[in-house]
């Protein structure tokens, strides 16, 4: 009994958690990792892609509530997503052909281009928060909890409790769907076929008539929907706060460069690492040590590192990954 | 003489604003036949050809495709006039699969490419039983099969192969020769640039000897084997 309890407790406070948070991560690193491998720099301004594409859908979101528009137990938002996506993707595109183009002819140096997607970042999170404010906002409605705690322990009659928010339910789920639907892009179109190949060899791909300046509108295109999604996922899940994308662009490259850069399928895996590693470290241990280890009484909480230590350790991650295996795990290009 | 299939005609220039590699340099092939490039390291033999696919800028001279005038054409659109170029290195996409690597050379066509796809497959048999296998897993000659392949999806009237046979062992590249006769049979020209000159020089309609960017000597193959100058200079004797 006492093995189930802490098997609830970890189940409750480490793996769901982490589970969601790892999937908006692994959404938010497959953004940087496409990007990486088709215009072959660094995009700094992706967690403020994420956070202008959570904004549009927040706007269309209260326009469809107004409305009195409703998806029953399913947040309003999945309906916003389309529109917010659209949204983000013009935004990309027009800075697209504003200012990387330019760079892209003059054959710039990857870190100019990462210099210059900064700039791009700081003017996006500038354009959001004028826009929506730098306040928290909240934007979900429907069903808050798809189990809830009490209704775990009376169906079980266990002591601990799982509570699953039915946001990160829907996290892992539009994640799965998203990440099928991206591979089955990229392995079985032409035109994702074409994207594989440009980022493979681009010399190679010109001599095969493989048009550079649409693989990189389609990337742009994709880009924003995955940072649409990661955003407002995050945003749904988190509560919506502008400068929070900054902060998540740390754990999303630890993530895109512990999978690999340039690897779709390491993006994934990268971002359950950290999610994992994030989560495991800053968790108090003494509950589920208390069920598995009763008679050791620990003194403190049995927690490794302050929660508001987490962005260290993606940092760490992040350190060990490029002095041992500069190419992560998924063999992608070294930094 | 009919006028040759392909010809770049007193070449010369050099990559960007840098200094003039070709000098006068002209190089040709007719319709369905083999020419090959050779002369000693820094001769300007890849370059020759990379002019000849519109990848450097001609301050002087023509390149003529069946007759027209291509000397502005980009190497895309020269690809989409028949062309088709295998880079020495670089030229598979690793991380794609084999069958991937042909679909990929056949990017600019609309129709069905199976019946292409399965002529590749003909000549290279290997290629069919490792068409699922990432093309950057496979052995040096191998890699170059694939290549080639790539290069014939576009179904080229002219295959431009920059040293093929770099790096692969000497069977392999009996092998690699016979194969490229056979392409060559099919109605193929086949332009191609040679460190093995002696080998290649067998295989060839017509071989040029190129030195510091300019034709040194231009005959048959045959007979550029059986020049004693050549094979004194070029062919180590």
């Amino acid at each position: 009994m006492d093995l189930l309890n802490a098997l609830v407790a970890l189940l409750n406070f480490v793996i769901v958690p982490a589970v969601a948070y790892g999937s908006q991560l692994a959404l938010g690193a497959l953004g940087v990792t496409l990007i990486y491998g088709i215009l072959r720099f660094s995009n700094f301004a992706h967690g403020d892609t994420m956070a202008f594409g959570a904004m549009a859908t927040i706007l269309v979101t209260w326009w469809l509530q107004g409305l009195g528009v409703s998806l029953g137990p399913l947040p309003t938002a999945l309906l916003a997503l389309p529109f917010g996506i659209a949204f983000t993707a013009l935004l990309v595109l027009v800075t697209d052909r504003l200012v990387y183009r330019f760079y892209r002819e003059q054959k710039a140096a990857p870190v100019i281009l990462v210099i210059v997607s900064m700039g791009v970042m700081f003017i996006t999170n500038g354009l959001v928060r004028f826009i929506i404010g730098v306040d928290d906002q909240q934007f979900d409605d429907g069903a808050r909890f798809l189990i809830s705690a009490r209704d775990f322990k009376e169906m079980t009659g266990l002591q601990e409790g799982l509570a699953v928010k039915s946001t990160a339910m829907l996290t892992v789920v539009v994640a799965i769907i998203v990440v099928v639907a991206l591979f089955w892009f990229l392995n079985r179109t032409r035109t994702g076929k074409s994207m594989r190949a440009f980022s493979d060899n681009e010399d190679l791909a010109l001599l095969s008539g493989i048009d550079p300046e649409r693989v990189v509108r389609i990337t742009w295109i994709i880009v924003a929907a995955l940072a649409t999604i990661a955003g407002a996922l995050y945003g749904l899940d988190k509560g919506f706060k502008p400068f929070t994308y900054f902060q998540l662009l740390l754990p999303i490259f630890a993530a895109a460069i512990v999978g690999g850069l340039g690897s779709p399928l390491g993006a994934i895996a990268g971002g359950f690492v950290i999610a994992f590693s994030e989560v495991t470290i800053t968790y108090a241990w003494k509950k589920v040590v208390g069920y598995v280890v009763p008679w050791w009484e620990p003194e403190g909480l049995v927690q490794l590192l302050s929660t508001d230590y987490k962005f260290a350790v993606s940092f760490a991650i992040l350190v060990i990954v490029l002095l041992f295996r500069p190419t992560g795990l998924f063999k992608g290009k070294s930094v | 003489m009919s006028l040759p299939f392909l010809i770049g005609e007193q070449m010369t220039g050099g990559y960007g604003r840098g200094a003039d590699i070709l000098h006068v340099c002209t190089i040709a092939v007719d319709e369905g036949q083999i020419a090959v490039i050779v002369g000693p390291n820094g001769a300007g033999k890849s370059t020759a050809m990379k002019a000849v696919f519109g990848m450097l800028n001609l301050r002087e001279g023509s390149v003529r495709l069946d007759g027209e005038d291509i000397t502005h054409l980009s190497p895309q659109d020269r690809v989409a006039k028949g062309m088709a170029f295998v880079p020495q290195t670089s030229n598979i996409f690793t991380s794609m699969t084999v069958e991937e690597n042909l679909e990929m050379g056949a990017f600019l066509r609309r129709d069905d490419i199976r019946g292409t796809m399965a002529q590749v497959y003909d000549l290279f048999p290997i290629l069919k039983e490792k068409r699922r296998q990432a093309a950057g897993e496979l052995s040096g000659g191998q890699r170059q099969q694939v290549a080639v392949g790539r290069a014939l999806m576009t179904r080229p009237r002219v295959l431009m192969l920059d040293e093929p046979t770099a790096g692969v062992s000497p069977i392999v590249m009996d092998e690699l020769f016979d194969r490229i006769i056979e392409v060559a049979r099919s109605g193929i020209s086949i332009l191609m640039v040679e460190q093995n000159a002696r080998q290649a020089l067998a295989i060839a309609d017509k071989g040029y000897v190129l030195v510091q960017g300019a034709n040194a000597f231009t005959d048959t193959g045959k007979a550029l084997l059986a020049d004693p100058e050549v094979r004194q200079s070029f062919l180590g004797g």
